[in-house]
């Protein structure tokens, strides 16, 4: 069981934190992997066409969460995609048969909720596989 | 029969090949087989069975060499062909469904675009419309960036607004022309390189200008015109903001517009709509030669708006195809863009088009449409043809207070709002950057003004910043140690001087270069003048050392501290 986690992060503090519960996940299960998925906003592409220092920080975000899973041994592969974080993120963990999906919760209020739509909403309801939602 | 006979003579050439003979053939050619790699030696091969059937001169291996150079060339120009059939399959077929829908979104959201930039510009909806259509069109086939939506577009109507006024359509037409063919020179030339001096900061501003300017665009179609109108704005901004919670299938802008204009119909509001300020045609754009006296008073009329329209597209052009490669993870190239950029507008101006260029958000709304390939361009265009061709009647009846709320909605998404947030960040060079090309356009009214202005800035602050020497001064019983440290050019040259003391005791001074750049004359000027003044007022010897490559020749070509005599010119 859980041996394909898939981890969704963003760089936001609470996918930081998911980060640290998927190794502490994998570590409980032998031959475990965990795909680290970082899903780019197609509106957001612009602002880091334009301000570099916003993808100078989203990669070092990146490399920091590939230090977490170096440090602790865990062995994981980064995937970089563009689309619509909720859709990309169930729709890669149907079509590659994840075992688990782990996520932050962004912590939005009812109203960001709505006009933003909740990531991890979707993702429970869509996904063919438990989904660990961190808080 | 003529191919096997070919292919026959092929196969026996290669089966001659062995490797004594080409021993022998190194050998003739005086070449050391342990020279030559491996790939080096397989490459040669062709050319050495060229050779040996040349020298042995017999009729048959002439025909032979013959046989194989024809095979060899076919086999290449099939080659050739697959690849680039390949490569076309992949761009035109490679996604078909996706990029038919993602088109026909586009399409819808492009309708009331085009119309409000033609109004911007002071034309006819359908100048936009035309152009929108044979842009799109055009651009699928020769666009460098698949994926890439081009059309009519707010920054270009923008600068076309002086010119319309006082000169007619006619002259824009001209000018779209000309437009085109600056843009073709520039891909020839590759300017597309230049863009390099405009920096990030400069399109913040560029885009934030933009938007300010399209937003202000619209004030007139709504400020103090009636309490209705006003209304009007409001519900269509709700119904833009809020539709997508229902559904993200159908552009939202397209959905407002619809129900506006309905409401407008059934309620009978006395509104003013697209067709007080235009008439829709329902036919083809047909080539049209502007009727304009061909000379030189008509050139430099619509010169200045034709080198300002190039260089606006070409801006976008280079943001847009940059934002497609970062979503898409492939490559593009960026002088066939601006080429096929030309050419559009160019077929545009012949066609009773305006001129018009990559669009960012209508190309963000193709990617998430899922649009990828040339095909969603194509559609976009021919889509965009069809629904006026059929709805010409119903788009003259739009009100206009409802397409200032799309631009409206335009004008927001199109300010960068993160630079907000970054304002204080970035260093503050790069805001004033910013906010000048912003300042600098909004006064003008001319995009390519506040690049040029910024492009301008930030050379100023550039070297304002490496033009700071730092002289380290280092004194032993019987030597000073002068060490020279950054670029010295003509901004620089007066820190250089004043750093040095000329009432010096000591025997040798030495001056270090080792940590700095020679640029130019006036360095070298000022090198001159610091050692001649110094050999003049002290009694010390001076030594100066640690020029690197280029310094040194600069310093040798130009210098005359060495010379002997040397005195201080008078400059």
């Amino acid at each position: 069981m859980y041996k394909k986690i898939l981890l969704a992060f963003d760089g936001s503090e609470h996918s930081k934190r998911a980060a640290e519960h998927a190794v502490a996940m994998a570590l409980l299960v032998q031959d475990s992997s965990v795909e680290i998925i970082n899903v780019i906003d197609i509106e957001k592409v612009k602002s880091e066409v334009l301000h570099q220092d916003i993808k100078k920080v989203r990669e070092t975000t990146l490399e920091e969460v590939k230090e977490v899973f170096q440090k602790a041994n865990v062995s994981y592969e980064l995937k970089v995609v563009h689309g619509e974080p909720g859709t990309m993120i169930v729709s890669h963990a149907n079509e590659e048969k994840f075992d688990l999906i782990i996520l932050g919760s962004r912590g939005l209020n009812a109203l960001q909720e709505m006009v933003l739509g909740s990531v991890s909403h979707r993702a429970v309801v869509r996904a063919h596989c438990p989904v660990l939602i961190i808080k | 029969m003529c191919r096997q006979k070919l292919s026959r003579y092929y196969h026996q050439a290669f089966r001659d090949f062995n490797d004594e003979k080409a021993e022998e053939m190194l050998d003739f050619m005086k070449l050391d087989r342990k020279q030559l790699n491996e790939n080096e030696y397989k490459a040669e091969n062709l050319f050495r069975i060229f050779m040996i059937h040349m020298v042995s001169f017999t009729k048959e291996s002439k025909r032979t060499f013959l046989g194989l150079f024809i095979v060899f060339v076919i086999k290449k120009i099939v080659r050739c062909f697959l690849v680039v059939l390949k490569n076309l399959k992949i761009e035109w077929f490679g996604n078909v469904r996706a990029d038919i829908l993602a088109g026909i979104v586009v399409a819808l959201a492009l309708i009331p675009e085009a119309i409000a930039f033609s109004i911007i510009a002071g034309v006819d909806p359908m100048v936009g419309l035309y152009a929108s259509f044979c842009i799109a069109v055009v651009m699928a086939f020769i666009g460098g960036r698949p994926g890439m939506i081009s059309a009519a577009t707010g920054a270009m109507a923008l600068l076309m607004v002086t010119l319309v006024k006082n000169y007619g359509i006619d002259y824009l037409f001209a000018a779209t022309i000309l437009t085109g063919v600056l843009q073709v020179l520039f891909s020839v030339f590759k300017i597309a390189r230049l863009m390099k001096f405009v920096s990030r900061s400069i399109m913040v501003g560029f885009v934030n200008a933009l938007a300010i300017l399209i937003f202000m665009a619209q004030v007139p179609h709504f400020v103090g015109i009636s309490t209705m109108t006003y209304i009007f704005v409001a519900i269509t901004l709700l119904i833009i903001y809020l539709f997508p919670l229902f559904t993200k299938k159908v552009p939202s802008p397209l959905v407002a517009i619809v129900v506006m204009t309905i409401v407008a119909i059934i309620s009978g509001f006395d509104l003013q709509t697209v067709g007080d300020l235009g008439a829709i045609k329902q036919t083809l754009p047909m080539f049209v030669l502007p009727n304009i006296p061909l000379n030189f008073e008509t050139l430099s009329i619509i010169f200045p708006t034709a080198l300002a329209l190039s260089i606006v597209g070409l801006l976008e052009a280079l943001l847009t195809s940059s934002i497609v490669d970062d979503i898409t993870d492939t490559g593009s190239n960026k002088h066939r863009e601006i080429r096929g950029q030309g050419i559009a507008n160019i077929i545009a101006g012949f066609f009773g088009g305006m001129a018009g260029s990559a669009m960012i958000g209508q190309t963000v709304m193709n990617m998430k449409s899922g649009g990828r390939g040339r095909l969603s361009t194509l559609v976009a265009g021919v889509f965009l043809m069809f629904l006026i061709l059929v709805l010409g009647d119903w788009v003259v009846r739009i009100p206009m207070a409802s397409l200032a709320g799309v631009m409206i909605m335009v004008s927001i998404g199109t300010f960068d709002w993160s630079s907000l947030r970054t304002l204080t960040k970035v260093p503050l060079t790069d805001t004033i950057v910013m906010i000048v090309t912003v300042i600098v356009v909004v006064a003008t009214n001319d995009l390519s003004k506040g690049v040029i202005v910024g492009v301008l800035l930030s050379a100023i602050f550039f070297a304002a910043k490496i033009s700071k020497v730092r002289v380290k001064v280092s004194s032993t019983n019987n030597q000073t140690v002068y060490k020279v440290q950054g670029q010295i050019f003509f901004a620089s040259v007066g820190e250089f001087i004043n750093a040095f003391s000329f009432k010096e005791d000591k025997e040798t001074i030495i001056i270090d270069f080792s940590d700095a750049h020679i640029w130019d004359d006036s360095a070298v000027a000022a090198i001159d003048k610091v050692i001649i003044k110094l050999k003049e007022q002290t009694s010390a010897q001076v030594k100066v050392i640690g020029f690197n490559e280029s310094s040194e020749q600069l310093v040798k070509k130009l210098a005359n501290f060495n010379k002997p005599n040397a005195k201080l010119s008078s400059h």
